[in-house]
């Protein structure tokens, strides 16, 4: 069995409104250090597979098809077993 | 006589309007359609209803995509048969890939309920070929995410081949940036596909039928799609 951590960002180029509205919340908190938010998902697979590359694949297939969607996001995969 | 179907997924709440649009406003047959259900046997004409279909998890119609009656939505669709959907509806078909682009959150973030008007931009559509070019309509919007988003190619490619049926303008029909309420990618309110039979709107035409509620401006739109369905 192997776990797969999946990242979905909004790709950089797409405004991410609730990422500016944390980023403003953080400002009147005090912390004028950080300079943006971005806000994405996180999401985890457990993948019954033969080796980690076939995993890996699986995941590809489940990011492009369903869990991101590609015309606005981006995906990152990462397969621990 | 036309039969109009329109689905129901779970979390579908604009399935009755759209029904009560019909039915009893524009005096067609109607049925409705379970999300599970794969026999469109008899339907001439699709509506994919608002609402929040399978609880928007993960993304606006990113799980109603995949129920049974979507890929059956699909076929009738790439044969030409006209599909309409509203709001919910319209996020549904772009995750199918039946019309291009993808929905984001409303560029202030907030669920936006109030009228609006849209600016009707072509008339060459089963949709509009009852509406004057220009004319603008005053209908309902209802919706958190609704800023439609398209790549610069995609969005040449929606206004050279004409498949922007609707814009967000004032109640002069200008494109000001206060009208564009959801921060949509050229004040993008409704579009086609390129074989122009698959219609997405972010506005509710089907609640724009009576005087009584407001307005009847959608009414155009359902008398267009009838002329163009006893015709064909």
């Amino acid at each position: 069995m192997y776990k797969a951590k999946v990242n979905v960002t909004l790709r950089p180029s797409i405004l991410d409104p609730k990422g500016k509205a944390a980023h403003h919340a953080l400002q009147n908190l005090g912390l004028k250090e950080v300079q943006q938010v971005r806000i994405g998902k996180f999401i985890e697979l457990d993948v019954d597979a033969k080796d980690e590359a076939a995993a890996k694949e699986i995941v590809e297939s489940a990011c492009t098809q369903l869990l991101a969607n590609e015309v606005m996001e981006d995906f990152e995969i990462t397969i621990e077993s | 006589m036309a039969t109009f179907g329109v689905l129901v997924f779970p979390g579908s709440n604009c399935d009755h309007d759209a029904y009560h649009a019909l039915k009893h406003v524009m005096n067609s047959d109607v049925k409705f359609l379970w999300h599970k259900d794969t026999d469109l046997s008899g339907i001439d004409f699709l509506i994919v209803p608002g609402g929040f279909s399978y609880g928007d998890y993960l993304r606006s119609g990113a799980i109603a995509r995949f129920s049974p009656v979507m890929q059956e939505v699909v076929k009738f669709a790439e044969k030409g048969g006209p599909v309409m959907g509203i709001c919910n509806g319209f996020q549904i078909l772009l995750e199918a890939g039946l019309i291009p682009g993808a929905m984001m959150h409303n560029e202030k973030l907030k669920f936006v309920c109030k009228n609006v008007y849209i600016r009707t931009e072509s008339t060459d559509s089963i949709f509009t070929s009852g509406l004057e070019k220009g004319q603008v309509l005053d209908i309902p919007v209802s919706h958190g995410e609704g800023n439609y988003f398209i790549e610069e190619d995609g969005l040449k490619s929606l206004q050279d081949n004409d498949q922007i049926l609707f814009r967000y303008c004032d109640a002069q029909g200008e494109l000001t940036k206060e009208a564009n309420f959801n921060g949509s990618v050229d004040h993008i309110a409704g579009i086609c596909n390129k074989g122009r039979n698959v219609l997405g709107m972010m506005p509710h035409p089907e609640r724009a039928m009576e005087k009584l509620l407001g307005s009847e401006d959608g009414k155009p739109i359902f008398e267009s799609i009838l002329n163009s369905l006893s015709v064909a």
